[in-house]
């Protein structure tokens, strides 16, 4: 076998290359993406509820204690919980206008972020508030449950409207 | 458990970008300030560290902790790295006197760090927001200051606290800062300017929310036999309480019963307040109680002398007042509004100036707290401070220091007295 050339041997040049800002010190741009395998494990049937028009909340046959969010285990007596179809309305327990935000949501503010509150539920769920101008939101307002036509897979498949 | 004295301190200048230092360059800054203090000491002497830092997306890279036990030169020795998002230094504060309290280590240095300047601001956002549950929370629109400003909404509601009291903290600490020279961001400003300033999330503007910062703070801490055999300091600092409590990630599954009660307060207090919910760090009542029964405290406002806790917002202040025990539930908004955690009030909060106005580079926020308060009861703010002593608290013999993460998930309390 012939020896390789020493002289030839060498990495690729590419057309790619680094964005500099800066020199002193030296600051580039540096890129990183990515995708993940994500389950919703024990969570999945409140995701699937949505996709039919169910909101779903856990309650535990022990403590008597219902949760209006998905909680396989009790955080009382660490006891199994049981799924039940939560009210179509309720009462904003509390509520704020978001003119800025995490930079994946910065297009669409403002937009009102609400916890309700369930008749008879123990605890609340956090949600967005759709259809009340900035300045028109109240605690205490009553709120109906409305769901996306087309699932996104997101809790925001389900979002409350003006009661 | 044996006493524990925090003995040395030293930081970084908050700012909002340190493109010339590192993270590990910003720790060995801090580190060298804090060993500079405690001329005895000596690398050799020192038996390990505990590391705090809150996003490995802010740093780009993981195990970051190692990269900074290498480059101060501490390798061998143990080492381990803190998380619990804005706690994280008050926790890791709180690990190394656990480490010299158990007898594991004579000396024990805590390091904390943040580079936020790495990302635009609103992508820093998305990180943070990241600390929230990233199923159920962070998709509806994450974003914290969004989170605290339904809990300030529902402390208005049930007790009548108003925005303007809000930003009278605003205004108190940003003007403290005046007097701080490791501040980011001091400002001498009024309610009006605190109000008129760009609205975030209704009713929080810009001026009642912490900004992001770049810094790093180092804390050194050591047993009473390495104080004496080494002769390290005459003014050592002791650590009497210790507390800690959790509560709840998703702000919506807070439960609602009855309040946990300090020494100084009956249930007749709090008869018909659903407890916590969504308007009190039930966490930060969990971490007060806890220090101050080690500490022999029963009525905080007449036994502190001062406090630095943790204002990532006007609001957490006001709600931290009343965790903390300073005033009853509800009475948060009044306490500002009658001056008494000015700098000349019953309890001055936050004398230098907290998060608002010194910035808030996550793992090291908890640290820098603690290192103002050693400075406080050493009686060396001036020495620290450029020579300017207006934020020196006289006499001041026993202090707080708390330190929060996201909406009040993870909260630390201690308590440090003058040992001298």
């Amino acid at each position: 076998m012939a020896e390789p050339d020493k002289d030839a041997v060498k990495l690729p040049e590419t057309e790619t290359g680094t964005v500099v800002y800066k020199v002193d010190p030296l600051i580039v741009k540096h890129h990183y993406e990515i995708d993940y395998i994500h389950s919703y494990a024990q969570d999945s049937p409140w995701f699937l509820g949505l996709m039919q028009g169910k909101l779903l909340g856990t309650r535990c046959p022990k403590c008597d204690y219902s949760y209006a969010t998905p909680r396989a285990h009790c955080y009382r007596c660490g006891g199994e919980t049981e799924w039940f179809e939560l009210p179509k309305e309720g009462t904003v327990h509390t509520w704020t206008t978001c003119y800025f935000g995490s930079e994946e949501f910065l297009k669409e503010t403002p937009f009102h972020l609400i916890l309700v509150e369930f008749e008879g539920v123990n605890t609340f769920l956090l949600a967005r508030l759709v259809g009340v101008p900035v300045g028109g939101v109240r605690i205490g307002m009553k709120v109906k449950a409305r769901f996306r036509r087309l699932s996104k897979i997101s809790p925001t498949d389900v979002y409350f409207v003006p009661a | 458990m044996r006493p524990v004295y925090f003995i040395a301190g030293g930081m970084t200048k908050f700012a909002k970008a340190n493109q010339h230092k590192d993270f590990r360059a910003m720790v060995k800054e801090a580190f060298d300030y804090a060993m500079a203090d405690v001329p005895n000491l000596t690398l050799d002497m020192i038996d390990g560290s505990v590391a705090s830092y809150f996003s490995d997306h802010f740093t780009r890279q993981l195990k970051a902790a190692s990269m900074v036990q290498d480059y101060l030169g501490l390798c061998p020795k143990p080492s381990r790295r803190h998380e619990g998002g804005g706690a994280t230094g008050g926790l890791c504060f709180q690990t190394a006197w656990e480490s010299v309290a158990s007898g594991r280590m004579d000396i024990c240095v805590a390091f904390g760090f943040e580079t936020m300047s790495r990302v635009n601001t609103w992508k820093g956002n998305e990180f943070i927001a990241l600390a929230s549950d990233t199923n159920f929370d962070y998709p509806v629109g994450g974003f914290y200051t969004g989170y605290y400003a339904m809990m300030v909404r529902r402390h208005m509601h049930e007790f009548g606290t108003t925005v303007e009291q809000m930003a009278m903290v605003s205004v108190k600490n940003h003007g403290n800062a005046l007097h701080n020279p490791w501040a980011q961001f001091p400002m001498k400003l009024t309610v009006e300017d605190v109000r008129n300033s760009e609205m975030v999330a209704d009713p929080l503007t810009r001026l009642d929310i912490c900004v992001m910062s770049d810094g790093a703070a180092v804390c050194i801490l050591c047993s009473e036999d390495a104080l004496e055999k080494y002769d390290l300091c005459d003014r050592p600092v002791k650590v009497t309480g210790i507390g800690c409590g959790t509560d709840t990630m998703r702000l919506a599954d807070r439960p609602r019963h009855g309040v946990i009660l300090l020494p100084h307060e009956s249930p007749d207090d709090y008869r018909h307040l659903e407890y916590p919910g969504v308007h009190s760090f039930r966490a930060g009542r969990m971490a007060a109680k806890q220090a101050y029964e080690m500490a022999g405290i029963t009525n905080p406002l007449e036994e502190l002398d001062f406090v630095e806790l943790h204002d990532a917002y006007t609001s957490s202040e006001i709600q931290t007042y009343e965790d903390l025990g300073l005033c009853k539930y509800g009475e948060g908004g009044r306490f500002i509004e009658e001056g008494h955690s000015t700098l000349t009030g019953k309890v001055p909060v936050n004398p230098s100036g907290g998060l608002l106005a010194c910035g808030h580079p996550v793992g090291a926020t908890g640290l820098m707290q603690a290192v103002m308060a050693l400075w406080q009861l050493q009686g060396t703010i001036g020495k620290h401070c450029g020579g300017d002593a207006t934020l020196q608290i006289p006499d001041a013999r026993r202090g707080l220091i708390h330190s929060h993460a996201g909406t009040g998930t993870y909260v630390t309390c201690t308590i440090l007295e003058r040992g001298f």
